[in-house]
């Protein structure tokens, strides 16, 4: 595809989410710089948008090999790609933020210049996170073996998946633990200080 | 869950959200909170399957009903709504816009007051809306988060240790709340100061979108502001920072309103008297016409330059004279120029009579 404003080829897609409608553009390195100096100009609704946080991500140092890289990299679970994420501005599942949390990190700075949730938590500590995540990946499995015609496999993912929700069902019955508004119980400590220089 | 309700019943009253009452009501218009959660064993809505997304609302829907606090809401599936009601529900606000144009299983659960909603299957799976009348971020905050703690009781959100509740845009993610304030600012948009107002808003980080949430043209003077972070805040500091700018934006539109008056009195009272006077005996005019003219005449009555006009009567005309409203209360399908002429003939009838409805509870 062709950037929008010139003959080069466009490497990046941006998906505008400001104002009413979702827009779709298409541009080469050069002109998305453009772009965002553009919109860091005060003239967007609604401060920092995802996409000029994309942009402004992008930007910091990153060769076109570097970029193409990472944009293969493929989460396991919902299998999204890091290119599917930058030119949708949405992502895939719940795991994609530990899956891409460093290339997340910096873009979550420049939107909410923060990395820790400091508000309301669940007062269920969330069990069993690693059979979700196995439970979405399992679903895709199974849609992507109907779609060849693998029916046999598709039935032992379908067998898989339901054993799965069955016992999972049953430990979140067991496991869930009621605790303190506000407090939680952080399995591990988070090693990111709050704020970014 | 009831396919094909009739929103009749919705037509008979007015929302919470516009009964013009509460403090600094003639500028305030609304408060409203709404926060983002997912399910913890599902992809995001983009990545979901059609069986994912039916089974995401079956499984929404189930647990909703089953909470008594939300038994008694109104249940519709969005997906099997005719267009013109689905437009209807976004005129309220009581669904979004992206919620109504989607494709798949959605859904949504309405109080009986209008006062929250719950969208299944929007950009995330449960968005959770809250609105008051006039400036109410607590009381709303208070409720929407005994409804969130409720609904967290039948189901497991996607919460991650250090960044929160987990939503489909990043720029969701945290607390997952959006804070807003709708506020009728016309005497700043006719001195030209609106802009200024919202670059200075907009360095302190916080949104400003028009009445459905378009782009920096809002429709009726009506702008809605809100918090852009949504991480490593807490929700009442999210709520305190767009709280503590109404007062000034209150002060500055008075401010303004006050200029207009001293300085040039008899082009603000010939501006809404106008406007007044083609709403009452236009014979068609459209949508945008209206909301820009209703939006002077309501400053009007603000300050005592038109009587025995209501301005309940008023918040309700912006909303009855929107394009699905209009068809739903005529019931039939119109074309624009159809429009524009019931909308006239219904503007007449019911700023002649300068009264209009019976005003509910008035707290």
């Amino acid at each position: 595809m062709k950037c929008q404003h010139c003959e080069k080829p466009a490497t990046f897609h941006i998906t505008e989410l400001t104002g009413g409608h979702p827009q779709e553009l298409h541009l080469c390195e050069e002109h998305a710089r453009q772009y965002l100096t553009q919109a860091d100009g005060g003239e967007e609704p609604g401060g920092v948008s995802l996409a000029s946080a994309l942009t402004q991500h992008m930007k910091v140092g990153q060769t076109a090999e570097e970029l193409a890289r990472l944009d293969q990299r493929a989460c396991p679970v919902c299998g999204i790609t890091f290119y599917e994420f930058r030119s949708q501005g949405r992502l895939g599942c719940p795991h994609d933020y530990y899956f891409f949390a460093e290339e997340l990190e910096p873009l979550l700075v420049t939107i909410h210049s923060e990395t820790a949730h400091v508000g309301k938590r669940p007062r269920r500590a969330p069990t069993g996170s690693e059979t979700r995540m196995e439970l979405i990946r399992l679903r895709r499995a199974m849609k992507e073996a109907v779609e060849k015609e693998q029916y046999e496999r598709a039935s032992e993912l379908r067998d898989e998946i339901r054993q799965l929700e069955d016992s999972h069902r049953h430990d979140a019955g067991a496991a869930a633990e009621v605790v303190e508004e506000g407090e939680g119980s952080p399995k591990k400590k988070n090693k990111r200080s709050g704020r970014k220089p | 869950m009831k396919n094909d309700v009739d929103l009749s019943k919705l037509m008979g009253q007015c929302g919470e959200w516009l009964r013009g009452s509460g403090p600094e009501s003639d500028i305030v218009i609304s408060s409203r909170i709404r926060l983002a959660r997912n399910l913890a064993d599902f992809p995001f809505i983009r990545r979901c399957t059609e069986q994912d997304r039916a089974n995401i609302e079956r499984t929404l829907v189930e647990k909703l009903e089953s909470v008594s606090e939300l038994r008694d809401a109104l249940y519709l599936n969005v997906a099997r709504l005719k267009s013109v009601d689905r437009q209807f529900l976004v005129e309220r606000q009581l669904i979004s816009r992206e919620h109504a144009d989607a494709q798949g299983a959605r859904s949504v659960a309405i109080d009986a007051h209008e006062e929250f909603s719950v969208m299944v299957n929007e950009e995330d799976h449960l968005r959770i809306q809250l609105m008051k009348s006039g400036l109410d971020l607590e009381a709303a905050w208070d409720q929407i988060n005994r409804i969130d703690d409720i609904i967290e009781s039948q189901v497991t959100y996607a919460f991650h240790e250090q960044l929160g509740y987990l939503t489909a845009c990043p720029t969701n993610v945290g607390t997952g709340m959006r804070v807003s304030v709708m506020l009728h600012l016309p005497a700043l948009v006719i001195t030209r100061q609106i802009d200024k107002v919202f670059r200075s808003l907009q360095k302190i980080s916080l949104a400003v979108r028009g009445l459905y949430g378009e782009g920096s043209q809002a429709m009726g003077d009506f702008y809605q502001i809100s918090n852009q972070v949504t991480l490593g805040r807490t929700e009442a500091n999210l709520i305190q920072q767009v709280k503590e700018m109404v007062p000034l934006l209150i002060a500055y539109e008075r401010r303004a309103r006050e200029f207009l008056m001293r300085e040039s009195p008899k082009d603000l009272h010939d501006r809404v008297s106008r406007a007044y006077g083609i709403l009452c005996t236009a014979q068609t005019i459209s949508s945008e016409e209206t909301m820009h003219l209703l939006s002077s005449v309501r400053m009007g009555v603000n300050l005592g330059l038109i009587e025995n006009l209501e301005i309940f009567t008023l918040n309700q005309l912006f909303i009855q004279t929107q394009p699905a409203h209009l068809q739903k209360i005529r019931g039939a399908e119109l074309d624009t120029a159809d429009r524009n002429i019931e909308r006239a003939t219904y503007l007449q009838q019911h700023l002649r009579k300068g009264n209009y409805g019976e005003n509910p509870k008035s707290n």
